[in-house]
């Protein structure tokens, strides 16, 4: 077990180094942040000493170095617009986010799953090709045709909710339905079919033929080992707790990070993008680790697996 | 006249309107071994997951299997998981996707426990200790925390054989028990099966293609040929002398252990596909001694002589041909 962490931790590392790293050539290839910041008409010198000042006429290997000699020292540079340091800017926006993903994503789990579950036990009832349909809709419909469809419907035609902005509980609500309509349809597809297949299994014949009532096969049996699947599904969402509303919350004027990433984005600021996305990364890598944990935990051949790896 | 232990009486299954099994009649006695062969497909399984309830929804069951008298074809689920495990027990062909992988051997023998006899806390683990050892599992302590992958699949299926003695049934079902395992694990597991089977006076049931295991192992055989039974008969008159023309065909594909050697014959064709049944005898166009009146109907199982009935038109025929064969 030691050994098997040690690997999925040196891995964990060696994906943050890469996408930080990615994000840093990328952002720097593909605009000069001196001309974004400061204007095209802004005289050569400023320009020049904007770009000196932030290091931006070093070689980019050098610049490359000096950045992850920060990171190593806990500094992750600060906003060329304002100073602030980058690091501040996305920790006060992740409330706001949280606010939107964590309500959303308790509604996936509280929709999808038991929808699922339902759909594969009553397979080919009315029931299931609705929650089917649905399902299909859900996650074959873009999030901000959906945010506009709702938009369209609940603040214009019925005028209920507001259409954006943060100044009380109602202006979460079109945003947090956004994001789990369509990851409740995508947990539901896959913890349908996960509970299919365990359901096909010779082990649930064994159980009925034993004598087990068929809730308790469901419970004690099925359920187990379809949550083996669904738990993979339920790590991905997990890791797009921080970043994962982007779309919805620039549909909604929501200023969460999602929002601070697509400004900078557009700034090239540079140091608030490679912040952001370097949270990211840390969140998508520890979500997967918390999950190869679970596996572990879950089945019990991955277990004696990770001893022997 | 002994009530049967049970009495399947035309006994039909369809999966999605296209029948499997049409009509089949079985009576077993309590505690004797009855064999079950016939191709793949021909509802020697279907017959028991019908009669125990365990097919999916969309199959659709009727007629009559009686437990003790009692119908329990359609019988209200609380019922049926009491007769389940607890009065006849069903072991099945790949033991390595039999037992479930996430718990441990102890939980799921337990289940079986807790289920069917009134023991609770310790006693439940020390009969789960018991029954390992009477199987042969050796350090049976031990082993009860262990997960199914750990184990062989000579091993796993003496576990499912423990469960299945869990709840003492009258009945043990094997369905093709040894197909899976190698042929010297093969010997271990039906030895161990005829043991248990002596010590708790079980009857059995043996679901197989193999006649050999079926002939060693069982006192009456059933063949079955597309959905129905078309012999049966005990097992020593069966495989001396054979009268339905697909049992003959059957057994003349084995090759004989003593006496000179001969020829061995195969059944031409394939087995009908059960959604184009041909019109009366099922194994008509298969047969060297059909006639006319073979395609007209379905011939019903006759009896022709003390306990054996088969379902020929030709059985006369088809029995002076196996003698006219024998006299050459």
């Amino acid at each position: 077990m030691g050994r098997y962490l040690a690997i999925r931790i040196g891995r964990a590392a060696l994906t943050i180094v890469l996408v930080v790293t990615f994000a840093f050539v990328v952002l720097r290839l593909s605009g000069d942040p001196a001309l974004m910041i400061l204007g095209p008409e802004a005289p050569p010198e400023v320009l020049a000493a904007f770009r000196k000042a932030w290091g931006l006429d070093d070689p980019i290997w050098f610049q490359y170095l000096d950045y992850f000699g920060a990171i190593a020292k806990g500094e992750l540079g600060r906003s060329m617009r304002d100073g602030r340091p980058a690091i501040e800017l996305v920790l006060e926006r992740i409330p706001a986010t949280l606010a939107l993903t964590l309500p959303a994503f308790a509604l996936k789990v509280a929709l999808g799953i038991p929808a699922g579950i339902y759909a594969a036990l009553h397979r080919g009832s009315a029931i299931d090709r609705a929650v089917m349909m649905t399902a299909v809709a859900g996650f074959t419909v873009p999030s901000f045709v959906l945010a506009l469809l709702l938009v369209l419907v609940f603040a214009v035609q019925l005028g209920w909710l507001p259409s954006g902005g943060q100044d009380s509980w109602r202006h979460a609500i079109l945003p947090i339905a956004t994001l789990s309509l369509g990851g409740a349809a995508v947990l539901a597809r896959f913890t349908r079919s996960a509970m299919l297949e365990v359901l096909g299994q010779p082990y649930i014949r064994t159980a009925s033929a034993k004598g087990v009532p068929w809730r308790k096969v469901v419970t004690s049996h099925a359920l187990p080992n379809a949550a083996i699947p669904t738990v993979t599904i339920l790590g991905f969402m997990v890791g797009t707790l921080i970043a994962g509303a982007v779309v919805v919350e620039s549909v909604f004027a929501w200023p969460g990070v999602g929002r601070l990433l697509v400004v900078a984005v557009a700034n090239r600021d540079l140091a608030v993008v490679q912040c952001i996305l370097l949270l990211v990364a840390l969140t998508m890598v520890t979500s997967n680790l918390v999950v190869d944990f679970l596996y572990g935990f879950l089945d019990p051949r991955l277990r004696a697996k990770g001893a022997h790896a | 006249m002994v009530t049967p232990l049970v009495n399947i009486q035309g006994l039909n299954v369809a999966f999605n309107g296209v029948p499997v099994l049409r009509g089949v009649d079985l009576t077993l006695e309590k505690g004797e071994a009855v064999g079950l062969v016939g191709e793949s497909g021909s509802g020697k399984s279907v017959t028991w997951l019908a009669a125990l309830g365990l097919l999916p929804r969309h199959a659709s069951v009727s007629g009559s299997v009686r437990l003790d008298g009692r119908e329990i074809l359609g019988a209200p689920a609380g019922e049926l998981d009491r007769v389940r495990g607890g009065r006849v027990a069903m072991i099945f062909q790949d033991p390595a996707s039999a037992l479930n992988p996430v718990l441990t051997i102890r939980k799921q023998l337990c289940e079986a426990l807790a289920l069917h006899r009134d023991l609770s806390g310790e006693a439940v683990k020390a009969e789960a200790r018991q029954l390992l050892d009477l199987v042969g599992i050796p350090d049976a302590a031990r082993r009860l925390e262990a997960y199914p992958h750990e184990f062989s699949g000579g091993q796993v299926q003496r576990i499912m054989i423990a469960m299945a003695l869990a709840g003492n049934p009258d009945l043990l079902v094997a369905d093709e028990p040894t197909t899976a395992l190698d042929a010297t694990i093969q010997a271990q597991i039906l030895e161990l099966l005829s043991s248990v089977r002596r010590e708790m006076g079980m009857a059995m049931v043996l679901i197989s293609h193999d006649l050999g295991v079926v002939a060693e192992n069982c006192d009456r055989v059933a063949v079955m040929y597309a959905g129905r039974i078309v012999e049966r008969a005990p097992a020593n008159q069966l495989f001396a002398d054979p009268v339905h023309p697909y049992a003959q065909g059957l057994i003349g594909a084995l090759p004989p252990l003593d006496g000179p050697r001969r020829r061995l014959t195969a059944i031409p064709g394939t087995v009908p596909d059960p959604a184009r049944m041909p019109s009366g005898c099922a194994f008509a166009p298969r047969c060297a001694l059909a006639a006319e009146p073979c395609g007209l109907a379905v011939p019903s199982l006759a009896p022709i002589a003390n306990d054996r009935v088969v379902a020929c038109i030709r059985a006369e025929a088809s029995r002076r041909a196996l003698l006219g064969i024998a006299a050459e």
